[in-house]
C-alpha cells in the first residue's frame, strides 16, 4: 500500500509499504477512505516531538471500511463504516471507565519511554512518534486499529465522509476545549487560533451558551472562517496592544473564559516572543508560550483558562504569581475522544453543525508532501487539507 | 486490614528481615565506588602534590575496582512494585496464584509447573534456547490477601517472592504490591544467572508487572511488532532487529 512516511525535519514521502496485518485478537483493519493533515502533524514534521525514527507512518485522523476483524472483535463487523478516534483505547482501566480516555493505561506498548519523559504513561496514539506508542498512522490506504470494539464509531453510510471525518480529532478537541471553560449562559470566550480546532471550539463554545466569542489570529481567511460563525475577531497584527483590547470589549473584566488553542509554536511580534523563539533556536527552552502569557494576563479573575493547544515540554517566564492572584482555573489535555464521539456524531446529523465548512484543500495521497508545507506555512489560504488515499494524482 | 510496608511483612513471615536488603546494599557498592574514586581522582589531579597523586592513584584504582565489581556476572535482582489494577481482588489474586500464568507476563520465565501441596517448579530463559530451573514451594498465604514463596535449596537461583492484595478505595480495583527477589546460589560463579535478565534487571521485571496488569484489564498486550513502516537506514533497521520482541499473538492474550 501506499502510506506517507516521516523521514526528518521537513522531509515527509509517500513511500510503497506493506500492508498492515491483525497483530492482537482485538485489532480491526480498516481501508482508509478519508483523512486528514492536523496542525500537530507540524510539529512532527518540523522536529520538535522527539522519538520519531526515519519510516513512520504518519496521520491520527482517519475514517474509513472495516475490511478485517480480529478474533475477539464483537461489535464491529466487515463492511461496517467507522471514523477512528486518534487516541487508542483499552476501555478497562480506572482511567477508561472514568471518561479519562487519553490517559489510558494500557495502549502504550512503550509504556516505559513515555513515563521516562514526562513522569507518566498515557494512551497510545496513531502516527505520533514511539513515545505514544509509535503505531502506524492513517495518512495511508489501510491501517490496523487496536482495540476495535472501544474506539471507533459506526457511521451512517449515506452521509459523506467529509461531514464526519473531524470526529476522528478536531471536532471533540474544540468541544473539549469549550466544555472546559465551564460557560455560564451569556458569557464571554476569546479564543487564541483561528486554525481548524479554534474553528470547532468557536462553534462548540456557542453551542454550550456562551454569549459572545472572540476569535484572534493572523490569517485573514481564518478570521473570516469564525466571524461565518459569529464571533467577533482580532488580528493581533493591526492590533497594537491585544491585552487592551480585550479589556475594553469586556467591560474592563478580561474574557470569562480564554481557549490557547495554538500550542508551543506560538507566533507573535512581542519582546517575549522573540526570545522565545531565539531560545528554542539555541535549545535553551522547548516550547513557546507567548500566548499562555497573554491569556493569564487577560483573563478575568476567577475565570477559566482552558489549553487543547499542545505543549511538549517545558516553559519558561509564565506569569504565575497573576494566575495564582486572580484565582484562575487551568484545565488542558489531550481529548478524551471516546466520551465526545457518539454525541458530536448526533449534532452532525441534526444539522447543529457542518464541520466540512473549514476544509480549504482536498487532494490526493500524492500531494501530501507538498501540503505539508503549504499547510506549515499558512500558504495558499490554507486552513485543513484533506486526503483521499485512493485518487490518482489529479492534474496539475 | 490496614497497609504494612513490605519490610514488616516479610520480617513477620520470614523473621529475617527486609528480603535480601543486603543486597540491596551490595548492588550500590559497585556505583559507591565508582564515583567517590572518580572525585578523588579528579580532586587528587588537581592539588599537582604527591599526595594529590596518591589521591588520584586511589581513586582510579576504585574505579576500576567498582567498575569490574558491576560487571561481575552475579549480581542479585531485587524488586518492588506497587500497580493498582482495575479488576476484583479475586479476579486478580485468582490469576497470579495459578503461578502457571506467570510466563505470561514474566518474559524471563518460560514455563511454571505447579505440583501438589503448594509446590511448583520454575524454568526460566537462558540464552541459546537453555533453560536453567528451581523447585519453589509458598511460604504461606491467605486467600485474597497474599501469597508468599521461596525457592528450595538445591536450585540454579535462589529467588523469594510476595504479593499484597488491598482492595482500592474506590470501588471494582485492587492494588498489588510485588517484591520479587532473584539471586545466584550461595558460593556459584553464576554466570548463567547474570544472562538471565540482560542489562536492566530492575527495569525489565517493572515492564513484566505493567504487562500483568495490561493482560488483567485489557485482555492483551499491545504490541507494535509486524507493523508497515517505510525505508529505513540501515543503522535503525539493524537498531530494530536487535530490540525486537518477537512473540506471538497467543502470547500477547490473557485467554
Amino acid at each position: 500500500m501506499n502510506a506517507l512516511c516521516w523521514f526528518g525535519k521537513k522531509d515527509v514521502r509517500v513511500e510503497t509499504v506493506p500492508d498492515p496485518e491483525i497483530l492482537n485478537p482485538r485489532d480491526a483493519i480498516i481501508r482508509i477512505t478519508r483523512t486528514a493533515i492536523c496542525g500537530s502533524d507540524l510539529h512532527l514534521y518540523d522536529g520538535y516531538i522527539p522519538t520519531l525514527e526515519q519510516g513512520d507512518i504518519l496521520g491520527h485522523e482517519f475514517m474509513g471500511e472495516v475490511v478485517e476483524v480480529g478474533p475477539e472483535v464483537k461489535k464491529l463487523k466487515v463492511g461496517d463504516k467507522v471514523v477512528v478516534p486518534f487516541t487508542i483505547c483499552c476501555g478497562q482501566c480506572y482511567y477508561c471507565k472514568n471518561d479519562l480516555w487519553s490517559a489510558c493505561d494500557n495502549t502504550n506498548p512503550n509504556a516505559a519511554l513515555l513515563e521516562g519523559i514526562n513522569g507518566h504513561n498515557a494512551a497510545g496514539l496513531f502516527g505520533y512518534s514511539h513515545m505514544y506508542g509509535g503505531y502506524a498512522g492513517g495518512q495511508a490506504q489501510y491501517v490496523r486499529v487496536p482495540m476495535a470494539d472501544v474506539g471507533p464509531i459506526q457511521v451512517p453510510s449515506d452521509m459523506p465522509d467529509e461531514k464526519l471525518l473531524f470526529l476522528s480529532d478536531i471536532f471533540p478537541t474544540g468541544y473539549q476545549a469549550a466544555e472546559y471553560c465551564d460557560i455560564k449562559p451569556g458569557q464571554v470566550v476569546a479564543i487564541w487560533g483561528c486554525g481548524p480546532v479554534g474553528q470547532f471550539a468557536i462553534r462548540s463554545a456557542f453551542m454550550l451558551g456562551a454569549g459572545r466569542v472572540i476569535a484572534i489570529d493572523r490569517f485573514p481567511e481564518r478570521l473570516q472562517l469564525a466571524a461565518k460563525a459569529n464571533a467577533e475577531t482580532l488580528n493581533y497584527e493591526d492590533v497594537p496592544d491585544l491585552i487592551e483590547a480585550l479589556k475594553t470589549m469586556t467591560g474592563g473584566r478580561g474574557p470569562d473564559a480564554c481557549i490557547d488553542a495554538v500550542g508551543m509554536e506560538a507566533h507573535g511580534h512581542s519582546l517575549d516572543a522573540y526570545m522565545d523563539e531565539a531560545k528554542q533556536a539555541l535549545k535553551l527552552t522547548f516550547d513557546r508560550a507567548m500566548v499562555l502569557r497573554q491569556i493569564l494576563q487577560v483573563c478575568r479573575k476567577g475565570g477559566v483558562v482552558s489549553i487543547p493547544g499542545v505543549y511538549g515540554g517545558f516553559l519558561d517566564k509564565i506569569p504565575f504569581g497573576s494566575a495564582f492572584a486572580k484565582g484562575l482555573t487551568l484545565k488542558m489535555g489531550q481529548t478524551h475522544m471516546v466520551k465526545y464521539m457518539k454525541p458530536l456524531l448526533e449534532k452532525i446529523q441534526n444539522g447543529e453543525i457542518d464541520p466540512s465548512e473549514i476544509i480549504s484543500h482536498r487532494v490526493t495521497l500524492d500531494d501530501a508532501p507538498r501540503m505539508y508545507d503549504v499547510f506549515c506555512n499558512k500558504e495558499d489560504h490554507c486552513t485543513k487539507v484533506v486526503l483521499d488515499p485512493w485518487a490518482n494524482r489529479m492534474a496539475a | 486490614m490496614e497497609y504494612e510496608n513490605i519490610y514488616q511483612f516479610h520480617s513477620r513471615h520470614n523473621g529475617d528481615g527486609s528480603p535480601f536488603s543486603s543486597d540491596r546494599m551490595r548492588a550500590m557498592r559497585p556505583w559507591a565506588a565508582i564515583s567517590t574514586g572518580a572525585a578523588l581522582a579528579v580532586f587528587g589531579a588537581s592539588r599537582k602534590s604527591w599526595s594529590g597523586t596518591a589521591m588520584a592513584a586511589a581513586g582510579g584504582l576504585l574505579v576500576y575496582r567498582g567498575f569490574l565489581e558491576s560487571h561481575k556476572s552475579a549480581r542479585p535482582v531485587h524488586v518492588e512494585r506497587s500497580f493498582t489494577i482495575y479488576k476484583p481482588v479475586e479476579e486478580v489474586y485468582n490469576f497470579w496464584r495459578d503461578f502457571e500464568n506467570l510466563p505470561k507476563f514474566m518474559r524471563h520465565l518460560r514455563s511454571v509447573e505447579t505440583r501438589p501441596e503448594g509446590r511448583s517448579h520454575w524454568e526460566a530463559r537462558a540464552p541459546l534456547g537453555m533453560s536453567i530451573s528451581w523447585d519453589a514451594e509458598i511460604v504461606e498465604e491467605r486467600a485474597n490477601d497474599y501469597i508468599l514463596w521461596r525457592s528450595l535449596p538445591g536450585g540454579a537461583v535462589e529467588h523469594r517472592g510476595s504479593v499484597q492484595f488491598r482492595s482500592t478505595p474506590f470501588a471494582g480495583g485492587t492494588e498489588i504490591i510485588v517484591s520479587l527477589d532473584y539471586r545466584p546460589p550461595a558460593g556459584k560463579a553464576g554466570a548463567l544467572f547474570a544472562k538471565l535478565f540482560g542489562e536492566n534487571p530492575e527495569q525489565q521485571v517493572r515492564e513484566d508487572l505493567r504487562r500483568f496488569k495490561q493482560l488483567m484489564e485489557a485482555g492483551e498486550i499491545p504490541t507494535t511488532e509486524g507493523q508497515p513502516s517505510g525505508r529505513r537506514s540501515p543503522f535503525i533497521r539493524m537498531m530494530h532487529a536487535a530490540r525486537a520482541e518477537r512473540t506471538t499473538m497467543q502470547e500477547r492474550s490473557a485467554s
